[in-house]
């Protein structure tokens, strides 16, 4: 099969040279030197060049032109240039280059091209040097594309030995790095030499544009080909002081497909060799002071990570479940707090949230990542700026309380990759009073309760007035006022009855006859006054038929408060006399005695009733 | 009306009904906060499985509500009601919609709706998990209603905060534990509040409550059968015992008319609940259904103690207006009458019974009666462990101190006995009956034992504090002030009477401890005789003392058990490392994850039954069989299928389209629930259906057992008058080593130590080297306790082989076998 694809492969290239050399010249640039390094220690290929260019011809160059094959160039996920000045240590890279992809007229199909904007038109005999760095995802091959648990995980990986340009390049070198020092196969072309884990090609001198020599090589990769195929990250801002972040990750092991059984004892026995293409973890950088970091997924807590954190970065270590073989699948979601003040700014009347794009997840391909940032309600005129293109659309979200719902920004890209962890900024308008807003709603909302309780108790909701029972609810209520009203009297009766006992207790420590009589006086006329208020209420009583089954309790009541009365006066004036007459306290207390018992008797009696008319 | 000498002589002056009326407003103000304390105690006691865990749904049943609720939440109420459910008991189905009490997921589904329309975003898991916390304080509450009918607001404070904490109910309610129990309680405590009531006051806007209560019962849980047959009982006795009144008949009537017509629209229980047969058992005794027979009921008795009631309002009207003398005369014909036509309808009832097959006993009825019918006969309810009788250590475990106090409880019930405290010792002696036949139906012990134990309880601390009361004063030196309350300062009464009826009226009176009734047939005599009956000072002091202790220990109990013993999610296990590190066993979602992320969507997983709803919820597979125990040919297929070879086992699942075969080995980390330990019952199912797998071939008889010198293995000796023991060790038969349980389970496992010791059995396995030939291993978790295995594809046929004949030969002679052992060929 490999011979087939490989063969495959050859003939697009043979079919790509023919076109390429009846191909036009483009320009007059030459390429006095180029260096290319091609990484392939993780999952993305990572190609940095760095071209130096110059101009040959009369008119002066604005752009340069990079070609990339087509099947690679669907595969590229990141593409950036930029300036050198200076040489050696004093190397300084200036700012990126735009590179937007171009279509110039005449050249070969087989490539796609992009157009590097020079920052300053480059005039005859110019020369500039550029940084270029392109990565591409899901260009190591895995093969064979299916190995059991014990294999090992080899991959392949296509590219050019020669520089391919449009213009003539003098003086090429190419390095590839490696993850392991395990080469199956590799392309050997002129001067090709391996060194460790690194395969250099070159120098290589004087070759016309669209040279191509293509080249594979076939190695060990046991890194962690983690690629989340689809990543919702919900960026939510509250002006309460939070910047919560919800991560969805749907993941799967991008690498050779596992096939037969899984052994868990072989993997626990030996994971190194029967586990090797497995990768177990993902390490995520998050923003220092990150807080309530929480990991699960549909079923639950995953209670398999780690957290460290220190002042620059907050490092988080997650498990999924089970080890991740070729092919298999997982999805979880992360979330993270992050301080308000880290993230959102405010700069000419406009507030800007300034935040990362892409998943802090160490070495993990995207490929397709939805970014939601949510606004808090009532943020208007809102712009995103963002470092690259991205699809941009926008929603209405629901949450906690809201009326209108919350803004929020979509921004959609497919094929993302660690490059692409820029700040992009989204500005909005937002009235810090707005966030007052839903406290009030609570407030407003359970004030409103209580005055709908209040006016419920207050307001009398029967339908008909004129009914039967509405009636003799109203008379029954009456007749509780009233009952309520004898109560009361009765209670200054006690009271009364009260006082009397003390002015006895003072008696016989002050020994002040008259002013225990004056008390006994005072006491007779009040009790006499509420006597006569209470006659009307047990008229009233009388006269009406609900208070029936009541009115004997009442009446008893009143009966045995006098009585209580009239003993009591007779007690007094028992002890007044006794004491008039110096009489010793042992006899006083012989006369008094049964008139006691009795007092005590009734007071119960009332007490009692008090009570019964009170469970009425 | 205020006087200023009053206030001024507040301090000494006697407790007057100002003062009183003000105290019971205070008393109403303090009791709704303690009424709102106790909720809160229990929905946070329920907490610890949240906090010590994790919010999660529990256990097995939860998971199937769990998903009902989900889809409910999603496709909405008809498409729930119309749901059939594809993806269990393939290739049968299950209609959901009917087959299930509807009322959990209605509830949970309500408050998911209503709380996010508010735009509060919560989950439908959040709210499932917190499901039963909520009501087990709504429960609470209703338990001080219902007990404040009974025996007045104290005991109704006491009874609430018991029930708020007592370990039975806790068992079925920690967050996350999202079963029928959870709100049926509720449910069963509020029916039982709203009889009272209606009881006491007979109004029909109570009894027309009590029906809808009673519906949400019905739609909630099985347990319904139990309130339609308590009730009729009570009104039975109390026709018996000559207390009828026209209270009882507006109680009653309704609540049967009302409640019969709305619980018949609950698809569950149908209008075959009227029409089928099943009554007959709970004539005698009623029934807690569950998953299986959801049909039987009780109307028998509810319908024969309607028309009791209205023979009895019929004669209690003819007394009205008929002279005695006359009177007798109706009697003796009415009765005569009556004899003949009771006879006659028995007559029939007999017929009707004796020619249904199963004689009008269901197997679940039976196992009432005779708790030990089960084990013996229906293997399938027997081996559910809630299904076993309870032992006395679980009576103490799950109402503890409740236990001793409920026999006071009942005393207290007694003086004076009412129409209302006779239910209330009619409830505590049926439940008791009735969880003395299944551990599961502690929990309808639990409200009962805290209602009386609140009871018992109150009555306990007022008559000590009211010697208490009585006598510090006497110490003091002034008999004449015994009564004075040293707490009643007193303000100026209010002059607005409306409002201080509208205090009085108010429900809890904390502070009040005559009971109504009492009051109303013996007022002030029985007072003062309970004045009189006091005890010594030093004695109710201690004895106060005593009861507040033994209060503590109730609540120490309590918070240890919820938070150690019932606050498990059982889905994930914890152990303490010997550092006091803790170590989390993930395994069975780790399994389910990998089975949802990582087969295709329609693969059938064949596991035991256990592990069915888990299944369908977490990995959202299609299983073979499920916890909904309905269809027990299914299940003896899937048991036959895990004690049979290999080869029988692969052509039965192979029928059955099943992909992946799910085990549950514990053997690595000692977890002891395990498919080996079940195995027993899986033989015993499967052989109960299809006869070729005997018993006898997995057990080691026990004359064998003797010669043996070391004996450390016994997993079955739950049922040693059998004949033998299931043994995976060196003496186990060749059937039980051979049979597809044991070689999943123990598939390289001798590998892990070299001797293959099974830290469950606590011994080293029969067979250690062996290859599966149909089976592949494809996943098993970190600590081995769930084990995948794919079905191999068929063999091609290899056309022209020298062994054809032979071959073919042998294929044929087995397909004859099979073809009566397998009953999906």
């Amino acid at each position: 099969m490999a011979v087939g694809i490989g063969f495959r492969r050859r003939l697009d290239f043979l079919l790509l040279v023919i076109a390429i050399l009846s191909a036009p010249v483009l320009s007059d640039l030459i390429l006095s030197k180029v260096e290319r390094q091609i990484d392939l220690t993780s999952q993305i290929a990572r190609i940095s060049s760095t071209i130096k260019a110059e101009n040959d011809g009369s008119s002066s160059v604005s752009e340069i032109l990079l070609a990339i094959p087509e099947l690679q160039a669907k595969n590229l996920a990141y593409l950036t240039a930029r300036v050198i000045e200076g040489k050696g240590k004093a190397r300084t890279s200036g700012l990126a280059l735009t590179v937007e992809p171009a279509n110039p007229k005449g050249m070969p199909p087989a490539l796609s091209f992009y157009s590097i904007v020079l920052p300053k038109p480059l005039a005859n005999g110019d020369s500039v040097t550029l940084d270029v760095l392109a990565a591409f995802t899901h260009s190591l091959r895995p093969f064979p594309e299916k190995i059991t648990q014990a294999d090992i995980h080899l991959v392949l990986f296509q590219d050019t030995g020669h520089y391919l340009s449009p213009y003539p390049v003098k003086v090429q070198s190419l390095a590839v790095k490696l993850p392991q020092a395990r080469i199956e196969s590799y392309t050997k072309l002129d001067n090709t030499k391996t060194l460790g884990s690194e395969i250099k090609y070159g120098p290589y001198e004087n070759l016309p544009p669209f040279s191509y020599s293509p080249i594979a090589i076939h190695f060990e990769a046991n890194q962690a080909f983690a690629v989340a195929r689809e990543l919702v990250r919900e960026i939510e801002i509250s002006h309460w002081g939070n910047v919560q972040v919800t991560e969805h990750y749907d993941i799967v092991h991008g690498g050779a497909m596992s096939k037969g059984e899984f052994s868990r004892l072989d993997y626990q026995s030996k994971p190194q060799i029967r586990g090797a293409s497995a990768f177990k973890h993902l390490v995520a950088k998050l923003p220092p002071r990150a807080h309530s970091i929480y990991y699960r997924d549909a079923i639950g807590n995953i209670s398999t990570s780690h957290v460290r954190g220190d002042s620059k970065k907050t490092e988080i270590l997650i498990e999924p479940r089970y080890p991740l073989f070729g092919g298999w699948r997982t999805a979880f979601t992360i979330g993270y707090g992050l301080p308000l003040h880290d993230f959102v700014f405010e700069s000419e009347g406009k507030r800007f949230l300034n935040i990362s794009f892409g998943s802090p997840m160490h070495d993990i391909v995207t490929d397709s990542i939805t970014l939601k940032v949510v606004l808090p309600e009532g943020s208007k005129y809102f712009s995103v700026s963002t470092p690259f293109a991205v699809q941009q659309e926008e929603e209405i979200k629901m949450s906690h309380l809201d009326i209108f719902g919350r803004p929020v920004v979509v921004l959609k890209k497919a094929n993302v990759v660690p490059e692409h962890n820029q700040f992009f900024q989204v500005y909005y308008k937002f009235n810090a009073l707005a966030m007052l807003m839903e406290p009030f709603m609570l407030i407003t909302g359970i004030f409103f309760l209580f005055v709908t309780c209040i006016v419920y108790v207050h307001v009398d909701l029967s339908i008909s007035k004129s009914s039967a029972s509405y009636l003799a609810k109203l008379q029954w209520d009456e007749v509780r006022a009233t009952v309520q009203q004898i109560q009361n009297i009765i209670n200054q009766c006690l009271s009364t009855h009260e006082k009397l006992e003390a002015s006895l207790r003072d008696l016989s420590r002050t020994g002040d006859v008259q002013a225990c009589k004056a008390a006994r006086k005072a006491a007779d006329g009040l009790l006499k006054e509420l006597s006569k208020e209470l006659k009307p209420l047990i008229a009233f009583l009388q006269s009406t038929p609900p208070a029936a089954h009541i009115l004997p309790k009442v009446e008893e009541l009143v009966a045995k408060e006098r009585e209580l009365q009239e003993r009591l006066m007779a007690k007094h004036s028992t002890i007044v006399d006794s004491y008039e007459k110096k009489l010793g306290g042992k006899e006083t207390e012989n006369r008094v005695a049964s008139v006691q018992q009795k007092i005590v008797a009734l007071r119960q009696d009332i007490e009692d009733l008090m009570e019964y008319i009170d469970e009425i | 009306m205020a006087s200023p000498e009053s206030a001024v002589n507040g301090p000494t002056m006697t407790a007057g009904a100002a003062s009183k009326s003000l105290r019971n407003a205070f008393g109403g103000v303090i009791a709704f906060i303690i009424l709102v304390l106790i909720g809160v105690l229990a929905f946070s006691i329920r907490l610890f499985s949240v906090i010590k865990y994790e919010s999660v749904i529990h256990e097995f049943d939860p998971y199937f509500n769990y998903r009902v609720t989900q889809f409910l939440s999603k496709n909405g109420i008809y498409d729930f009601w119309n749901w059939f459910d594809d993806r269990t008991w393939y290739p049968l189905g299950r209609v959901i919609g009917g087959t299930v009490y509807p009322g959990l997921t209605l509830t949970a589904g309500t408050i998911w709706k209503v709380v996010n329309s508010l735009n509060i975003p919560l989950s439908v898991e959040t709210v499932c998990v917190f499901t039963a916390p909520i009501f087990s304080a709504f429960a609470s509450w209703a338990a001080y209603l219902l007990t404040k009918e009974v025996k007045g607001p104290g005991a109704g404070l006491t009874a609430a905060a018991l029930l708020a904490m007592v370990p039975s109910y806790i068992s079925r309610s920690v967050a996350g534990s999202y079963d029928n129990e959870a709100v049926a309680i509720f449910a069963l405590v509020f029916t039982f509040y709203l009889y009272i009531k209606t009881l006491n006051t007979g109004s029909l806007f109570y009894a027309t409550l009590n029906a809808l209560a009673y519906f949400y019962m019905v739609c909630s849980w099985g347990g319904y059968t139990f309130i339609i047959n308590l009730i009729p009982m009570h009104v039975l006795l109390c026709i018996v015992t000559g207390r009828y009144s026209s209270r009882l008949y507006i109680a009653y009537a309704p609540l049967v008319v009302l409640g019969t017509l709305l619980a018949s629209l609950v698809p569950v229980v149908g209008f075959n609940a009227v029409l089928t047969s099943e009554h007959f058992a709970s004539f005698l005794f009623l029934i807690l259904v569950d998953r299986q027979c959801h049909l039987s009921s009780s109307y028998y008795l509810l319908v024969q103690v309607f028309i009791i009631i209205h023979v009895v309002a019929l004669a209690y009207y003819i007394k009205g207006i008929l002279s005695p003398k006359m009177f007798k005369v109706a009697v003796t014909l009415v009765v005569s009458v009556g004899l003949a036509v009771c006879c006659a309808v028995i007559a029939i009832l007999i017929a009707v019974v004796a020619s249904s097959p199963t004689k009008g006993w269901s197997g679940r009825s039976l196992t009432l009666l005779d708790p030990t019918y089960a084990s013996k006969y229906i293997p399938i309810i027997a081996s559910v462990s809630e299904h076993q009788p309870p032992t006395w250590p679980s009576y103490f475990m799950d109402i503890n101190v409740l236990a001793f106090l409920v026999p006071a409880g009942i005393i207290a019930c007694f003086m004076p006995l009412t129409d209302s405290s006779s239910f209330v010792i009619l409830y505590i002696v049926t439940s008791v009956y009735f969880s003395g036949v299944m551990v599961r139906l502690m929990l309808v012990l639990a409200p009962a034992a805290c209602i009386l134990s609140g009871i018992a309880l109150s009555e306990a601390f007022n008559v000590l504090t009211r010697s208490i009361k009585f006598q510090l004063p006497g110490i003091a030196g002034n008999p004449s002030i015994a009564e004075e309350n040293g707490s009643s300062t007193v303000v100026a009464p209010n002059d607005i009477p409306k409002t201080e009826e509208a205090a009085k009226e108010k429900p809890a009176k904390k502070n009040r401890k005559k009971e109504k009734e009492n009051v109303e047939k013996k007022p002030t005599p029985s007072k003062t005789e309970k004045r009189l009956l006091v005890l010594p000072l030093e004695a109710s002091v201690i004895a106060v003392l005593l009861l507040v202790l033994l209060g503590a220990f109730y609540v120490v109990h309590c918070v240890w058990a919820a938070a150690e013993a019932y606050s498990a999610p059982s889905i994930v296990l914890t152990s303490h490392s010997n550092d006091g590190g803790l170590h989390v066993f993930d395994d069975f979602r780790e399994a389910y994850s990998w089975l949802s992320h990582n087969t295709d969507v329609d693969d059938k997983v064949a596991s035991w039954w256990d592990y069915g709803y888990q299944t369908t919820a977490m990995a959202n597979r299609t299983v073979l069989v499920d916890n909904n125990t309905w269809n027990n040919t299914h299940i003896a297929t899937v048991g036959t299928a895990m004690s049979s070879p290999e080869k029988q086992a692969w052509e039965i699942f192979h029928s059955l389209d099943v992909k992946y075969v799910l085990v549950v080995f514990g053997g690595v980390v000692g977890y002891p629930s395990d498919d080996i330990n079940k195995f027993l019952w899986m033989v015993r199912i499967g052989g109960g259906v299809f006869p070729h797998i005997k018993e006898p071939d997995y057990l080691v008889s026990f004359s064998n057992l003797r010669m043996l010198t070391s004996q450390t293995y016994l997993f079955a000796c739950l049922y040693p008058k059998r004949d033998g023991q299931y043994r995976i060790d060196a003496q186990a038969t060749p059937t039980m080593l051979n049979c597809l349980m044991y070689k999943l389970s123990y598939f390289r496992f001798v590998e892990t130590d070299g001797k293959g010791f099974d830290r469950v059995r606590r011994t080293e396995i029969g067979k250690k080297h062996f290859k599966l030939t149909h089976f592949e291993e494809v996943f098993t978790t970190h600590h081995w306790m769930v084990r995948i295995y794919k079905l191999k594809p068929q063999r091609n046929r290899i056309r022209g082989k020298t062994k054809k004949s032979k071959s073919s030969r042998s294929v044929s002679s087995k397909r004859d076998v099979r073809g009566k052992r397998n009953p999906w060929h």
